[in-house]
């Protein structure tokens, strides 16, 4: 059974259609990457996931169980963990705070703890205490990062982490990818830096205005296919 | 010049009692924007919870006291779960016309249960007991015990909001309401636990208002305002503040009061509507808002 | 939707902009000999209903004027007794102190209330939200407390209006000539017409509001507050205005009020519960954001009264749990599910782009 399966999944912002019957499917320990243009629906597709958005319970399956209408609290406990787009750390929160609360709602057993966390993200121990917003662009994101992985999700989704972000940082975050894969999380990402994207996915998706445009395996998959399926033209 | 250092003193004592019913106010706004109209009324209804308690079995105020909080704990948490949090949103007005309309409702409630007669907690002895710091000045055992209170309970919300988990998901939901779903934070509990505490809180401040003062069913809105002042004052998110806040307006209205004793409402007011211009955001205000 | 080709009727006939719909157009019919029968009422009808009428002329004014502060400014005051009983004593202080007319005292009011209106709006504007609504009411109590120090008008204990003012108002004597009544009843007739006139110029003033760019600039700041201040308005000055004109409107009101009282203390003329509690009431059943809402929530306020004020404090308990259920279940109030469910509109405010000869 996989472990995460859409199932024609639609999603809508008041009377805007953004996602037009998405069918994907995910296996324990894979690596997806969701690739597209700005406005595509990667967003949509992974708040629709994460409970953020909500539509019929079938739409959405983890591990057999529908979860398309459930909140997202319900969500997280199950072991779905999302890092949001633009970061969204809490300010009133410490860096090391802002790791902890990511618990709350689940505190499941497994590889993730926090000191785990600080040897993933080494940047991080030395800034524990500081104000979250007073932490750079990138020592930002380790922590959205570690917010989220710190309950031990067996999936975990995250919403474009090299947004705004100097390429050096960026290699330092998707170089910490490969060790969470071995940990045994499942990860879909999503990404517009389509390189650093398929260097460490399983295989990818391609949306198109609120369509599958493409899916297969990187390896598979030649240039002019992912810029037809990226561009449409 | 000890008359004034005498006024300063009680009005330091009196800002003690309008910390504490201002800190469950600013508790609730700090958590879940809320604005609750009824935090006045709230606390005259435990008054009379404290009293009822008091009569029926034969206990001092403290002992009654000690056994209205799991009382209130419930009636605040039942409050917010079936009523309020259907009332929070994007609109401003749900909030404050449903807490308007409960304020109506609990003054006549308790107009019809007890009358408009004027009550008071008798402690007892302690009533009258007081310390001398000099031959011309001295401190009340029940203000002083008021003032002892609040700090404490201020210490206390102060440890329950930045060193426990509860506390972190109070501040994650203030700040960010969709990623604190994120975190599993089911917010509706979160409101209602925030809610409850806010009722032993200010069934305590309760406590030494039946202590300090005749009350009747139609005290409510004027300890409204003066937690609403004490609050504002002191700054936004700031426990602390507001303790400094209740003090301010404690000695504005002891000082009007020495000036001319029908003035000290009125200086109270006076010195909140100063603070408001001059330092529109209160004198400690949190870095975000 | 963008066409690739321009429609033909649109260059030809260009667009207006249209309001009126086909009830409103009815109604304006029947409104103008509906309120000339309001206006001859007096002469035949019995001094009870003369009495009971000024109640509710006077209710729907200060609704009126709330409503537009709250549901079209978003500035939700609960502290307009303020200018209610500023209008009360300013009243009784012109027409005791300075032997004005009564009537021409009522006018000076409101223009005394809007000057009072600029600095307490300057200082309590620095609040928002909910934060507002309590700091008007602090205002309202400091209002209170300031003229219940003045020991010429009555201190804390209130004053009356003697007979010398109250029997000389203007107009009295061409009443008692024309309608053949005595004194009293020709005093009652004078308030009843001036509050008519409040009524139904506070029904006017907030529909010609609405009707003009201040009252674009309104909707514009009820629909997106942000969005309004980046395409160019002036937010707060837009909701000064307005709070300074309800302010002078309420003080009229309130000048009124207190002359057919002929009696004023602070607790009265500074009442939550008269002055705001009711009034939200009213507002809130009738239906918030609407013209017709205030007028049809003041009938229904007033057969309550009528009705129920005599059960006291479980009256007072029916009227709070009603406000709540109705902000819960039917937050647009009795008129808003009305216009929904039937599309009703009376007092037209809303601009309909037309286009060519479509609709």
């Amino acid at each position: 059974m996989a472990l995460l399966e859409t199932r024609g999944l639609t999603a809508f912002y008041g009377d805007f259609q953004a996602l037009y019957g998405i069918d994907t499917v995910l296996e324990a320990g894979e690596t997806v990457a969701i690739i597209g243009a700005n406005g595509a629906g990667k967003s949509t597709y992974l708040k629709s996931i994460a409970g953020l958005i909500r539509g019929p319970a079938e739409s959405v399956l983890f591990a057999g169980a529908p979860i398309g209408a459930s909140t997202a609290a319900e969500i997280m406990k199950r072991g779905i963990a999302l890092v949001p787009e633009g970061r969204r750390l809490f300010p009133s929160l410490t860096a090391e705070e802002n790791l902890l609360i990511g618990r709350y709602g689940r505190d499941a057993p497994g590889p993730w703890s926090l000191e785990r966390i600080y040897a993933l993200f080494p940047p991080l121990k030395a800034r524990r205490n500081s104000a979250s917003m007073t932490l750079s662009g990138g020592e930002q994101q380790m922590v959205a990062i570690g917010r989220a992985l710190i309950s031990n999700p067996r999936l975990l989704l995250c919403d474009e982490i090299s947004l705004g972000l100097a390429p050096i940082v960026v290699r330092a975050l998707y170089a910490a990818l490969p060790q969470i894969k071995a940990a045994g999380t499942s990860v879909i990402l999503v990404e517009q830096d389509i390189v650093q994207a398929i260097k460490v996915s399983d295989r990818i998706y391609c949306f198109q205005e609120g369509r599958l445009s493409l899916s297969g395996r990187p390896s598979e998959l030649s240039r002019e296919q992912i810029h037809l399926a990226y561009f449409g033209t | 010049m000890t008359v004034w250092a005498d006024a300063l003193i009680q009005g330091i004592l009196l800002g003690g009692l309008y910390a504490l019913f201002a800190a469950g106010l600013s508790l609730i706004f700090g958590i879940m924007r809320l604005v609750n109209l009824a935090h006045g009324d709230l606390i005259i209804l435990a008054a009379f919870v404290i009293l009822t308690i008091a009569a029926w079995l034969g206990l001092d105020p403290f002992a009654a006291t000690l056994a209205a909080l799991p009382i209130m704990f419930i009636v605040g948490f039942a409050l917010q779960q079936l009523l309020l949090n259907r009332t929070l949103g994007r609109e401003l007005l749900p909030p404050l016309l449903v807490t308007f309309g409960l304020s109506i409702i609990i003054e006549n409630g308790l107009l019809e249960l007890f009358s408009a007669d004027s009550r008071r907690l008798h402690g007892g002895s302690i009533e009258t007991a007081s310390l001398a710091l000099s031959p011309d000045v001295a401190m009340g055992v029940v203000p002083l015990l008021t003032l002892a209170s609040a700090v404490a309970v201020i210490v206390a919300l102060n440890v329950v909001f930045y060193r426990t988990a509860l506390g972190r998901a109070f501040r994650a939901t203030s700040d960010d309401l969709e990623i604190a779903q994120l975190m599993g934070i089911d917010h509706p509990r979160i409101f209602s636990f925030a809610m409850a505490l806010a009722f032993v809180v200010l069934t305590i401040a309760a406590l030494y208002l039946g202590m300090h003062a005749n009350f009747d069913p139609t005290a409510g809105p004027e300890r409204l305002l003066y937690a609403f002042e004490a609050v504002i004052v002191g700054g936004l998110g700031s426990f602390w503040g507001t303790l400094c806040g209740g003090i301010i307006i404690g000695v504005a209205q002891t000082t009007g009061a020495q000036l001319n004793p029908e003035w000290q409402i009125l200086a109270g007011h006076i010195a909140f509507l100063a603070v408001l211009v001059l330092k529109p955001r209160g004198l400690f205000p949190r870095a975000t808002d | 939707m963008i066409n690739a080709e321009p429609t033909p009727t649109a260059t030809k006939s260009g667009y207006r902009i249209e309001t009126p719909t086909p009830e409103s157009q009815a109604a304006s019919v029947v409104a103008l000999p509906f309120v000339v029968l309001l206006a001859v009422l007096p002469s035949f009808a019995a001094r009870d209903l003369v009495e009971e009428l000024i109640f509710v002329f006077y209710m729907v004014a200060l609704a009126q004027c709330w409503n537009l502060l709250a549901g079209y400014a978003g500035l939700v005051s609960v502290g307009q007794q303020a200018f209610v009983g500023l209008g009360g004593y300013l009243l009784f202080a012109l027409t005791i102190m300075a032997g004005i007319d009564p009537l021409a005292a009522i006018v000076l009011t409101g223009a005394v209330a809007a000057a009072l209106a600029l600095p307490t709006a300057v200082i309590v504007f620095r609040l928002r939200g909910a934060y507002f609504a309590i700091g008007t009411w602090v205002v309202a109590e400091v209002y209170r407390l300031i003229f219940a120090q003045f020991k010429q008008l009555g201190g804390g204990t209130g004053t009356s209006l003697g007979p010398d003012i109250t029997n000389t108002v203007a107009g009295i004597e061409w009443i008692k000539s024309v309608l053949d009544v005595r004194t009293p009843a020709a005093r009652d007739i004078v308030s009843y017409w001036a509050a008519l006139a409040l009524a139904l110029g506070a029904i006017l003033l907030v529909y010609v509001i609405l009707r003009s760019r201040l009252g674009l600039a309104l909707g514009a700041i009820r629909d997106a507050e942000d969005a309004a201040e980046s395409a160019g308005v002036d937010n707060w000055r837009v909701k000064l205005t307005v709070y300074v004109i309800v302010a002078a409107a309420t003080g009229m009101i309130g000048a009124l009020i207190y002359l057919q009282k002929a009696r004023i203390s602070p607790d009265a003329a500074f009442s939550v519960l008269d002055w705001t509690a009711y009034v939200i009431v009213i507002v809130v059943i009738g239906g918030i954001g609407t013209i017709e809402g205030p007028i049809l929530g003041t009938a229904i306020f007033y057969l309550l009264q009528r009705y129920l004020a005599s059960f006291g404090a479980w009256y007072l308990i029916l009227l709070g749990a009603l406000a709540i259920a109705v902000m819960l279940y039917a937050p647009k109030g009795l008129w808003g599910y009305l216009a929904e469910r039937y599309g009703l509109i009376l007092f037209p405010t809303r601009r309909r782009l037309v286009i060519g000869g479509e609709r």
